[in-house]
């Protein structure tokens, strides 16, 4: 498939319907449902506490986009290297990363995953495979590309992963990587959320076309193109591309196709409504919901009831809702860290 | 076999290349990354076949990628490498600011203290020659202003060879900085004692009772010479090298001007906001009014690009007379 453009999976009215779960076991999309909910009611209650003034600093909800990260991590392992952006709770928690642990880290506190020193925007997660996530646009597309050489260099058959969304591949930086990985034939897979907008600017404002797969193709890359909010499709794309990389066959390129639900930052969901995004277009973008469409499948297969999708949102709210009060009386680093974090062996 | 007390004729380029051979002989996850290594003439002779002898499979030829080869060499470090990225001229050098000052140097702080990119980046100074703004330029104060870096520059033949090995064990990132124009010093030196670069800093080269002089790198020839030169009119100046820049331990700086009671602070960089500035803001802040002969001067490149034109490259990088005539003010 050499298309580059979205053609209908960019369109908000089309892919609405349950998605193909032919061949696929049960127990695994059970789980993997349960992992896109997870992530679902953590971030909206990262929206609902960011709203109420609990949270001190910016939060990047990818609300709606849980598919991509769910997919994708059900071929990684904690050896893998991970890394992630500005919106990267997602690809963190798909990982298995520890949800109390995580809201300690948006609220600065000293059990954060980065001991409160980054906050949503600086994750990091190393033991499982998450090397870390930073705000720069593009900043952690090289590294990975580094990560997945050092895992050549040292024999293993590790794969790296960036995420990336398609306002990173604007990033002059991203094409130099791209260049370097295909050249060297580096384990790495460049997963590209697409959700059509960078902040507020819709992808026809920035580029020429709205595929961002044309870049695989013009850097001789194995790649995919996929209904991002179809966590089925996404499993199956990344499977095969993750697979070629870790035999050495080279790098991949997934481009997802997703929609964020929220603005670019923080709880509002009209927010970036007004240059190409609208109220309407929103709603509608929520009829094609990576949930429902998974559990509408899971339904018609006799493999679900709403009384079981219930009892599941219950079971989570309360991990969530537990997780949040725990973190919330989590202490904060000591005076301390201000200094002694610079450089390594400096003390704690 | 050498015994300990052998030591072997080098000079600045010869010494680098035994720091790098060092490196690649005994420590696997060492690995070198840049445009030109491939090539017999982009470093001087200071990487001299290091690809034949350790192999392309670990000192890595590029693309013309500095951003991406930065960035890889700061993800390849978090992956538990040592890799050493080279930057033939510190120029191009800016493509990879975002992974040198963006990531490599905030990643320990901002992960907690849980993760340390280790890398080495090696920026060359290579200027004169009548080549002009962007083939020139000393940007050794812009990575020093950055916390989290470790900045170290070279300016004997035995620190060409032993902070680069120091630089390269470091767990933290680290840019070196070596100067063409230092290449043809020789020195003999005794076999490589890996030191800790955290317990580095500036050191007296030759002591004197009369001004101190302060500089890095190639700056620190210049201020050796002029040391000679106003020996011959019997000034007596001590010669403090930095080698370290970033973090700055000023304390030798503060100890020789307490001494002498003059500083010259001499820089092959720009004057605004410079490492001469930085030098003596650091003797200002740390001695009493009392202990100052004269007021403190910098000499220092004129706050204006690199020039092309050879006459006008000789009124823009500091001359031994120049420095000589900043002495002789502090005298009088």
């Amino acid at each position: 498939m050499t298309a580059n453009t979205l053609g209908t999976l960019a369109q908000p009215d089309a892919h609405a319907a349950p998605i193909d779960i032919t061949g696929e076991a049960p127990a695994q999309l059970l789980a993997q449902l349960r992992k896109l909910l997870l992530i679902r009611l953590v971030e909206q209650k990262l929206a609902d506490r960011r709203k109420a003034g609990a949270i001190g600093g910016p939060v990047h909800l990818g609300v709606g986009q849980e598919a991509v990260a769910a997919g994708v991590s059900l071929h990684l392992r904690s050896s893998d290297r991970v890394f992630g952006a500005h919106r990267s709770h997602a690809h963190l928690l798909a990982l298995g990363s520890d949800v109390r642990r995580l809201f300690a880290e948006v609220l600065g506190r000293d059990t954060g995953l980065s001991r409160g020193m980054g906050g949503s925007m600086h994750l990091w997660d190393q033991p499982r495979g998450f090397y870390g996530s930073v705000p720069i646009v593009a900043g952690t597309v090289p590294l990975a590309v580094g990560a997945a050489l050092a895992a050549q260099l040292q024999g293993v058959s590790d794969v790296a992963v960036a995420y990336l969304g398609d306002g990173a591949v604007e990033e002059g930086v991203v094409h130099e990587s791209l260049n370097l990985a295909s050249r060297m034939k580096l384990p790495v897979v460049f997963v590209v959320e697409n959700n059509l907008f960078a902040s507020h600017m819709h992808i026809s404002l920035r580029q020429p076309d709205d595929g961002t797969v044309r870049f695989a193709h013009a850097n001789c890359m194995a790649s995919a193109l996929v209904d991002g909010n179809d966590v089925v499709a996404v499993a199956r794309a990344a499977g095969r591309l993750v697979a070629d990389a870790r035999a050495g066959g080279g790098p991949g390129f997934l481009e997802a196709v997703t929609y964020r639900w929220l603005g670019h930052v923080d709880w509002r969901d009209d927010i970036d409504v007004g240059v190409q995004r609208s109220a309407d277009e929103v709603a509608q973008w929520r009829l094609r919901d990576p949930v429902a469409r998974l559990e509408a499948a899971l339904r018609s297969g006799g493999h679900w009831s709403d009384a079981q999708g219930a009892a599941l949102r219950d079971d989570l709210q309360a991990h969530v809702d537990a997780a949040w009060e725990q973190a919330m009386a989590d202490p904060v680093p000591p005076p301390s860290a201000l200094m002694s974090r610079v450089y390594a062996g400096q003390g704690q | 076999m050498m015994s300990m007390n052998d030591t072997t004729p080098l000079n600045y380029g010869t010494a680098i290349l035994s720091a790098f051979e060092h490196l690649l002989g005994k420590y696997p996850e060492v690995f070198v990354i840049g445009q030109g290594l491939w090539s017999p003439w982009y470093v001087g002779n200071s990487m001299t076949a290091l690809d034949v002898k350790f192999g392309t499979r670990r000192v890595i030829d590029t693309p013309v990628s500095e951003s991406a080869c930065t960035g890889a060499a700061v993800g390849a470090a978090l992956a538990g490498m040592k890799p050493i990225v080279v930057h033939p001229r510190m120029d191009f050098m800016l493509y990879a600011m975002d992974a040198i000052v963006n990531q490599a140097a905030k990643w320990s702080h901002m992960v907690g203290g849980q993760a340390h990119p280790g890398l080495t980046v090696r920026g060359i100074i290579n200027r004169g020659g009548e080549q002009g703004a962007q083939h020139s330029q000393a940007l050794h104060a812009w990575f020093a202003h950055v916390p989290g870096l470790r900045v170290v520059m070279p300016a004997t033949v035995a620190d060409a060879r032993d902070l680069l090995v120091a630089s390269v064990l470091s767990p933290d990132p680290v840019v070196y900085i070596d100067d063409r124009w230092l290449y043809d010093l020789t020195d003999d030196l005794p076999p490589i004692f890996e030191l800790d670069l955290a317990a580095q800093g500036p050191r007296v080269l030759t002591p004197g009772d009369d001004v101190t002089l302060v500089s890095a790198g190639f700056s620190t020839r210049l201020a050796l010479q002029a040391r000679e030169a106003l020996a011959s009119e019997g000034i007596s100046a001590e010669v403090v090298d930095l080698r370290v820049l970033n973090p700055l331990k000023p304390q030798a700086v503060v100890d020789s001007v307490r001494k002498t009671g003059r500083l010259v602070a001499v820089d092959g960089g720009w004057r605004t906001c410079g490492m001469a500035a930085e030098v003596l803001a650091c003797a200002v802040e740390g001695l009493p009014p009392g202990a100052w002969k004269a007021a403190p001067v910098r000499v220092t490149l004129p706050d204006a690009p690199a020039p092309s034109a050879r006459a006008l490259e000789r009124a823009y990088y500091p001359q031994l007379h120049d420095l000589v005539a900043a002495v002789r003010g502090q005298m009088g």
